[in-house]
């Protein structure tokens, strides 16, 4: 099983969210977050005086996926929140150990 | 239910008699009294028009300043507006209007309280029979003292002890503004020797506000945080801006009130297609103003800034304010909008000299006020560049250097600034001990 987190642009996350179902993403966790990559924010102006943003706003989701299923995830992720341009965000995957399905105790890829 | 037959009795009289005021006796149409009648309209009229303006000026700044300091701001603002109507009635109406007792000829008026024309008034008991009531004279008058005082403090803003500031509307209602006044509109020395042109006010109320908060922003300091060593500028944008751009609105509307009942007369043909100019010209150098700023700041910084448009609007009405008669409808679109630009570069520029005016209000009032004055040669002969520039100059040293004093021995004896920790806090927490907007919790509190 793996953990797959990704840092998207706010506005894809809708198209984001109908690919994973359409290739059989069963959950998402998703979270509102600001955070800066290589490019460090922007600069804005008001009243005539820049100032930088630092943190710039972004969509985080996580999802829990099988072993097998993982490469197409990124795949899927990566394709649809692209747009090309600064700023399109990072895809991490790390293992996960265990998973229980709270309800049932079910475990692991029973779970997901 | 006894009473009920006398009820319906009174309900049937009621609805029987012509529509009347209360227990007005029967009115009696006087043709003669007609140009009385207008007069004291236009004055009625323009003066709760320009009393609305205090709204306008209260959301503006409550829309600009952080919401940790909302309710406070709309504090100041009911409160000098209410300070500003009672010192105008103690001693500020006289000085402003003595009529022939002067106590220094055209410098100086006189000391007394407003006094209104008797219950139902006679024609012949009347003050001014050929003009207009006393009463509506004063109350439209009291208006524009507290549009003076309005214009303060939105650049002392965020950071100034609420009672140090009443103090100091106390001094400019009462005595600051009306002395200045009286000295044109009273027909004081700038009027009768000068020949100082100013219709509704570019200076006598724009640049005076604007003199009197400048110098509040110079011995108050900026906002702490607002200029870093190195000189850069931190932008706090302010909280709300659908709320400054309705005081921008209510302003807009005001000012129709402000220039329009400057005319002072509505009882002919020629004063009422005067004051449809004045209203015609007044609204298009708003849009002048903010149809500049607009622009300006999409080129200058790749995106339009609001606040920029919204100070825009107001530096255009500012601009056309000392003469919004003579001018046509283009040229009173060109005054506005260089008003508009004057905004656009002055606002950077107070920066860069580390004043901090939180609402734009110098750049507004006080730059633009200037610039009104001057734009009077434009398209009034009658004015000279003698009389407009001497009387911006005079103005300038009185109320600048008698408010610097003001402000000076305030900050000497009690102190016109809060805390550090205060101005962290907010005033609305420290000050008042209470938020304009609590449910927000705590997240709006800080930085």
């Amino acid at each position: 099983m793996k953990l797959v987190i990704a840092v998207i642009k706010p506005f894809k996350l809708e198209e984001v969210r109908e690919a994973l179902t359409g290739i059989g993403v069963q959950g998402l966790m998703v979270s509102e977050v600001k955070g800066y990559g290589r490019q460090s924010g922007h600069t804005e102006i008001y009243r005539g005086a820049e100032y930088v943003v630092n943190f710039v706003p972004k969509i985080k989701i996580e999802m829990v996926v099988s072993d097998d299923q993982v490469d197409k995830v990124i795949e899927t992720i990566s394709g649809t929140a692209r747009t090309g341009k600064i700023g399109d965000g990072k895809i991490f995957v790390t293992g996960v150990e265990t998973a229980v399905r709270v309800r049932t105790d079910e475990r692991d890829e029973d779970a997901l | 239910m006894k009473k009920l037959p006398i009820f319906l009795a009174g309900g049937l009289l009621l609805a029987a008699s012509p529509v009347l005021a209360q227990d007005a006796a029967a009115p009696v149409d006087v043709p003669g009294h007609s140009l009385f009648v207008f007069n004291t309209l236009l004055f009625l009229i323009g003066g709760f028009l320009v009393m609305w303006m205090a709204a306008g000026f209260a959301m503006l700044e409550a829309g600009l300043v952080r919401s940790k300091n909302v309710a406070m701001q709309c504090t100041k603002n009911v409160a000098l507006f209410s300070i500003a109507g009672v010192a105008y009635y103690l001693i500020g109406y006289l000085i402003m209007y003595p009529g022939d007792a002067w106590i220094i000829e055209g410098w100086f008026g006189a000391i007394g309280t407003a006094q209104l024309e008797a219950v139902g008034v006679a024609p012949e008991d009347t003050d001014a029979l050929d003009y207009a009531s006393t009463g509506s004279d004063f109350f439209f008058q009291l208006m524009f003292c507290a549009t003076t005082a309005s214009i303060v403090s939105g650049t002392v803003a965020e950071r100034i002890k609420l009672w140090p500031f009443l103090i100091f509307v106390l001094i400019l209602t009462a005595l600051i503004y009306p002395i200045q006044a009286s000295w044109k509109w009273g027909g004081g020395y700038l009027d009768s020797e000068l020949g100082f042109l100013d219709f509704a006010g570019s200076t006598v109320v724009h640049s005076v506000g604007g003199w009197a908060a400048l110098a509040g922003a110079l011995i108050l300091g900026a906002r702490k945080g607002k200029y870093s060593a190195d000189g850069k500028v931190t932008p706090m944008p302010g909280s709300n801006l659908p709320l400054a751009t309705l005081g921008t609105f209510i302003l807009w509307l005001g000012w129709f009130g402000f220039n329009g009942g400057s005319q002072l007369a509505m009882g002919s043909v020629g004063d009422a297609a005067d004051v449809s100019r004045i209203f015609a010209n007044t609204n298009t150098a708003a849009a002048g103003g903010a149809l500049a700023a607009l622009i300006l700041t999409q080129v200058l910084y790749g995106k339009v800034d609001l606040t920029m448009v919204l100070n825009g609007a107001l530096a255009g009405l500012v601009s056309i304010t000392a003469e919004p008669l003579t001018p046509g409808l283009g040229m009173a679109t060109l005054i506005g909008a260089v008003g508009g630009v004057i905004v656009v570069f002055t606002v950077p520029m107070l920066d860069k000299l580390k004043i901090d005016d939180v609402v734009g209000a110098i750049p507004v009032h006080l730059f633009a006020g200037i610039w009104g004055t001057l734009a009077v040669l434009l398209t009034n002969g009658d004015a000279t560049i003698v009389g407009q520039v001497m009387s911006i100059v005079i103005v300038a040293v009185f109320v600048f250097g008698l408010s610097l004093a003001v402000w000076f021995i305030l900050n000497m004896t009690i102190g016109i600034r809060v805390t550090e920790e205060e101005e962290m806090a907010g005033l609305d927490a420290s000050e008042l001990g209470l938020e304009a907007y609590p449910e927000f919790g705590k997240g709006s509190q800080f930085v």
